[in-house]
């Protein structure tokens, strides 16, 4: 264990770090606010520790005026994220999450672009219920949100291969091995008895983390090529499987990646991590540990805005973090080992593998509702209910109904045309390729619409793609209500990050592999102008672009945008 | 206690203004006279004597000394407010107009700004104060010398969230003139938005069709802002201490003469019942939220001009007027021509018979001698039946719930000339609420909270005649005659340490909302218990932001809600009572008085049966001790009810 220290140079702490530490690990008022009959909501610093045990304090904003008006408080009600490292359910698991969507929530589900299920829109009365029956269904949501390590991404088919399963059994040891250890947690929400005592010292009940945590979120993934479904750049700490003969070698270490930034602040900017060598599977624990107690040591804990871990490596040099780790783990990385990406997508539909059919569904934006016509969650119990495999959730927001014997396959396939489900054939490749994070009305954070309004651009973008015959053609489109990035819109080749209600800026030229990040095109405007702007730009691609050249590369080509090559010069003016 | 923020009452009323008094006695040798002050012989001679030998800081200290019992605690929230001054020694500050700093910020910045500048002023002596927009109580307003707002905009050209109340007040019908109000307005925006700097260039008109006379320019800041807002931050420094140099005694003067000439009340005719004052409707919500079962309607209605005063506890008698719509039904039933006249009263005004109907006439309530008249004049024999004696219970079953235009439906008239008709009506009776607002807290304003009554019965839907006109048809800038039902019955002990229980479920809540106001206003903090109860947490919560806010304040000590549909038991205010009996038997030892307001079938006498169970529980009392300790805190005025 490494001595805990703050940096200097950074500044007097942010009140966030004053909240953790006298928070008696993740307490704070919690229980007493959970209690209050005048207010719907908890107190300011305990929104913030709620993060840590998985839920955030949301209003419903589309009423906020209103109710300010009706001298009535914000309507107030709580968003869970429940925990699937690697985005697994169980079938019952699945049917546990869609009854507690049904009684405490707002009747839909969320699979979120970190394979995690998101329900909205649970008041506070029932809050302690959600929680004990999420954890009765052998699920939790302790750190899924919060200033610790979130959930671990996995590419989400593993039972491709045994590779696969590998990885993914990788991730779920990741994710158990660096959740916090406090036991807030089962005293708040599941009645364990407390354990409040003195003699015990931060490094019997945070060994890891301390009193102070991490600087802010830390986010992990592991990747197996050729897909990049998890967008391995995108993330504090990636692995990339590293696949020989067909057995798992070992991993490439990628670090400093991250999405979010703030409007006008050119001191913030996404970045996408590098990789800096190789290790040996069962080093992994290891080296995650190693790098997460660096961040822990060096991030910046003055503001929160620059604290993400791609600031502690930009601000000191990839080569001092190299040798920090080396130092601290007392051994070297060996050679970076070469791997291919070839898309950060989704293969829809029905895939044969190890003996058993895996259907990977559209689900737009990850919403999962009973629309008109369209009784998707519905369609989902059902499946739920018979389905002898399991269920996936993608990085890309949709759901893998996984390990379907042949026998069941039939079944299954009845289901899925009965309740109306899809695979998204008949939808144009960029709806495929698009993702919307929640925004409006629940996000504090939302700027603009998101997930609300991706799907009517696309129709009206549809209307383009048609005229230039690029109904079939891939390009990763993707909208964030705010410049935090959950849809990770940075790395997108078409993305708009929201600025006010009904303007965006639009971005251009992200990899279709999720290997480089975007550059603003056009700031702050509306429907009409992003219409304008990309009409001319598709058709052109359409006639201009050269065998198998994805929309991303050629508008670098074609000099639309100039290619952003680091997070460090994502600002950078263009000429355009 | 002035160093703690206290703000003296004379200058914050206004009606007194401190420092231009100690500045004209400067200037008049401080030789108070009969003439020009509020002392007789005697005390102008002491204080003559007395006041020339002080010294600034005893006159400082003095002036706090005697403005203090009625001084509250700053109402600025979070102790944002800056008081400075008087811990200087200087004499030409004394003289120094005020600074309101106000800012409305998204991020921040807009705040940091404000506190920098602030700071600036404190340092060279101005008096200021500093609050958000929102925080700012918009009726000090007219008492606002030198405005300095600070503000970013927010989304397409919106205020900020902390600036949108102050914002749609200044830009409301209520905002007053600011004849003397000089301000400046820095905006901070972000170029890349189309509507730049919207919220503030939106104050720096306003402040301008108000009557204010401006500064310094308006700057507008972009993202980059540090080097405008200096620049502004300068500028507004450079022009206020020009002021505060070439400040004169005799401006001083003539202000402290227009202050006084606004002491005089100008002759009026007094408001009354039978005299009512046309106050018009400055506001009128619907205080439950969507979804909600019920509808309860806040209105915010002008006394300015009237001379109406009032306390908490108080009633405001309205009169009001039919739906033009049963009107117009009962006209076309009979054929009548609309626009005939008909006499309204013995004085011999005549109004047209629908807008008689309309304003004049109950005829929303049937009454037995209502009938009988009619029956003279109808000529209808089932109407003489079901006046026959014997057939009791059936008449009043057939008045229940029904109008004129059922009467004239089921037993039709042979031929009815209209002025004969209104001669059964009686005139439209004024409705009386319990006033929910307190005139030191909104000045030249009554707030009334009414429930709306709908109901469908006899085959028609129906609403209540004063409720129905506010939920249905009661517009910003009309007017309705109102007048002040004084009730001496329903008071707050005068000693303001005695404890307060106050149980008011539903709109019944509303007179407590007045005494708490006016409890604010005093700052008094003595022990204070609500009750409060309707169907919903979520949308029927009334006036929940601002319990929050006494609570917040110890302006409100507990609090206890029942919500009675939120639950599969229903659960009422009583059985919150109920489960905390211990606290509510230990506050009625300690004295504590008792305000029941709202519903009486129903809830008032669950309330005294509750009340009765817990002395009989945790006193030991028998029932019959129990209603005798009920009687005796009647009697003593400790039990005090405004049901209906």
């Amino acid at each position: 264990m490494t001595e805990h220290k703050f940096p200097a140079n950074d500044g007097p702490p942010s009140d966030l770090e004053r909240i953790k530490e006298d928070s008696n690990y993740l307490r704070g008022s919690i229980a007493e606010g959970l209690e209050d009959p005048i207010t719907a909501s908890i107190s300011d610093d305990d929104t913030k520790l709620l993060k840590f045990h998985g839920s955030y304090q949301q209003d419903d904003r589309d009423l906020r005026n209103e109710r300010r008006k009706k001298k009535l408080e914000p309507a107030y009600q709580y968003m869970i994220r429940v925990r699937a490292p690697g985005g697994v359910a169980t079938p019952e698991q699945w049917l546990a999450i869609d009854d507690i969507a049904q009684k405490y929530g707002n009747d839909t589900l969320k699979v979120t672009t970190r394979q995690a299920f998101q329900m909205h829109g649970i008041l506070k009365w029932n809050l302690k219920k959600t929680f004990q029956e999420i954890n009765e269904s052998l699920m939790d949501t302790l750190a899924a949100c919060g200033d610790v390590n979130r959930n671990v991404m996995c590419n989400p088919n593993p039972y491709q291969s045994d590779v696969h399963s590998e990885v993914y059994e990788w991730s779920k040891k990741l994710s158990g091995y660096l959740s916090p250890r406090t036991n807030a947690y089962h005293e708040i929400w599941l009645d364990g008895e407390k354990v409040v005592d003195s003699r015990e010292t931060e490094e019997e009940v945070e060994p890891m983390y301390g009193t102070f945590y991490l600087p802010r979120k830390f986010k992990i993934g592991i990747a197996v090529p050729p897909s990049n479904d998890v967008d391995i750049f995108s993330h504090d700490l990636g692995f990339i499987a590293i696949l020989e003969d067909g057995e798992l070698k070992g991993f490439n270490v990628a670090v400093g990646g991250g999405m979010g930034m703030t409007h006008g602040d050119t001191a913030t900017y996404p970045q996408v991590s590098r990789v800096i060598g190789f290790i040996p599977t069962d080093k992994i624990i290891e080296v995650a540990e190693t790098v997460i107690t660096i961040q822990r040591d060096y991030g910046n804990r003055s503001n929160r805005k620059n604290a993400r871990f791609k600031y502690t490596i930009d601000a000191r040099g990839l080569d001092w973090f190299k040798n920090e780790l080396n130092e601290r783990l007392g051994w070297q990385l060996e050679e970076t080992r070469a791997f291919t990406f070839e898309h950060n997508g989704d293969r829809l539909g029905w895939v044969e593998g190890d003996g058993k059919w895996h259907l990977t569904l559209f689900i737009q934006n990850g919403r999962v509702k009973d629309f008109e016509n369209y009784p998707l969650m519905t369609g989902l119990r059902e499946i739920a209910k018979v389905h002898t495999g399991d269920f996936r959730l993608t990085p890309n927001q949709n759901v893998i109904i996984a390990n379907v014997t042949s026998e069941d396959k039939d079944n299954i396939a009845r289901l899925v045309e009965k309740y109306r489900l899809t695979e998204g054939k008949h939808y144009s490749a960029l709806r495929r390729n698009s993702m919307a994070c929640v925004a409006f009305p629940t996000c504090g954070l939302a700027m603009a619409e998101s997930e609300r309004y991706l799907p009517s651009l696309l129709d009206k973008l549809d209307v383009i793609l048609d005229e230039a015959g690029l109904h079939e053609e891939e390009i990763v489109i993707r909208m964030s209500g705010c410049p935090n990035g959950c849809s990770r819109p940075a790395l997108a080749e078409i993305a708009f990050i929201g600025k006010a209600p009904g303007k965006y800026n639009m971005y251009l030229g992200g990899g279709f592999a999720g290997e480089r990040l975007n550059r603003l095109y056009r700031e702050n405007i509306g429907e009409e102008e992003i219409l304008e702007s990309l009409r001319p730009i598709l058709l052109q691609y359409a006639k201009e672009r050269q065998e198998g050249e994805h929309f991303g590369d050629y508008v670098i080509r074609a000099g639309y945008v100039e290619e952003v090559r680091s997070g460090l010069d994502f600002h950078a003016v263009t000429k355009s | 206690m002035i160093r703690d923020g206290i703000i003296p009452l004379p200058y914050r009323r206004g009606f007194f203004n401190f420092k231009s008094y100690m500045k004209k006695c400067e200037v008049e040798s401080l030789n108070l006279q009969v003439m020009n002050s509020p002392f007789n012989q005697e005390q102008t001679e002491s204080l003559n004597r007395l006041l020339p030998t002080l010294t600034e800081a005893q006159r400082i200290w003095l002036s706090g000394y005697l403005a203090a019992p009625q001084t509250i605690a700053s109402p600025v929230a979070a102790g944002l407010a800056v008081q400075n001054t008087l811990s200087s020694q200087n004499e030409v500050q004394t003289a120094t107009r005020e600074v309101t700093l106000l800012f409305g910020s998204e991020t921040g910045n807009g705040q940091t700004l404000a506190e920098e500048l602030s700071k600036k002023l404190a340092e060279r002596d101005f008096k200021v104060t500093l609050s958000s927009l929102d925080d700012f109580k918009t009726k000090d307003l007219k008492k606002v010398q030198d405005l300095l707002i600070v503000t970013a905009t927010h989304g397409e050209g919106d205020p900020p969230d902390n600036a949108l109340s102050f914002y749609e007040f200044i830009n409301s019908r209520r905002a007053p003139k600011l004849k003397d109000v000089r301000f400046s307005v820095l905006s901070l925006g972000d170029q890349s938005y189309e509507f730049f700097c919207q919220t503030g260039k939106d104050f720096d008109k306003r402040l301008e069709e108000l009557g204010g006379e401006r500064l310094y320019p308006r700057v507008d800041c972009d993202v980059d802002f540090d080097e405008s807002a200096a620049e502004w931050i300068e500028g507004v420094l450079g022009t206020l201490g020009e002021g505060q140099q070439a400040k004169s005694a005799g401006e001083t003067l003539l202000a402290q003469q227009q202050a006084g000439a606004g002491l005089l009340t100008e002759e009026q005719p007094a408001y009354t019942r039978s005299n009512p004052f046309r106050a018009e409707v400055l506001d009128n919500l619907n205080l439950n939220g969507q979804g909600s079962n019920k509808e309860t309607r806040h209105l915010e209605l002008s006394l300015d001009g009237s001379n109406l005063a009032f306390e908490p506890g108080d009633s405001l008698g309205i009169y009001p007027e039919n739906d033009p719509i049963l009107v117009d039904k009962l006209i076309n039933e009979m054929n009548w021509n609309p626009e005939e006249t008909v006499p309204v009263n013995k004085q011999g005004d005549i109004l047209s018979l629908r807008e008689a109907l309309h304003t004049h006439f109950e005829i929303t309530r049937l009454t037995k001698p209502l009938l009988e008249q009619a029956a003279k004049l109808f000529n209808n024999n089932g109407l003489k039946e079901l006046l026959a004696p014997g057939q009791e219970e059936e008449l009043k079953a057939y008045l229940e719930g029904r109008d004129v235009l059922d009467l004239i439906q089921n037993f039709p008239p042979e031929e009815l000339p209209p002025g004969d008709f209104i001669k059964t009506l009686r005139k439209i009776p004024a409705r009386l609420y319990s006033i929910s607002s307190s005139s030191k807290a909104n000045p030249d304003e009554v707030h009334i909270t009414v429930g709306t009554v709908r109901y469908n019965a006899h085959g028609r839907d129906r609403t209540g005649v004063c409720s129905g006109q506010f939920a249905e048809r009661t517009q910003p800038g009309e007017v309705v005659p109102v007048y002040i039902q004084r009730n001496p019955n329903f008071k707050f002990p005068a000693d303001r340490d005695t404890p307060v229980i106050m149980i008011g479920p539903g709109t019944g809540v509303a007179p407590f909302r007045s005494f708490l106001e006016e409890r604010e206003e005093d700052g008094v903090k003595g022990k204070t218990w609500l009750f409060f109860g309707d169907q919903h947490f979520a949308t029927d919560f009334l006036y929940q932001v601002e319990w929050q806010k006494w609570l917040k304040e110890s302006i409100l000590t507990k609090m206890d809600v029942a919500f009675s549909r939120d639950t599969d038991e229903k659960v009422y205010v009583q059985h919150r009572m109920l489960e905390k009996s211990r606290d509510l038997y230990q506050w009625l030892k300690e004295g504590a008085n008792v305000y029941i307001c709202g519903d009486e079938k129903y809830m008032a006498n669950d309330v005294h049966e509750t009340f009765i169970a817990i002395l009989e529980k945790e006193g030991g009392m028998s029932h019959e001790e129990a209603e005798e300790y009920l009687n005796d805190m009647r009697r003593q005025k400790r039990y005090q009810r405004d049901v209906y």
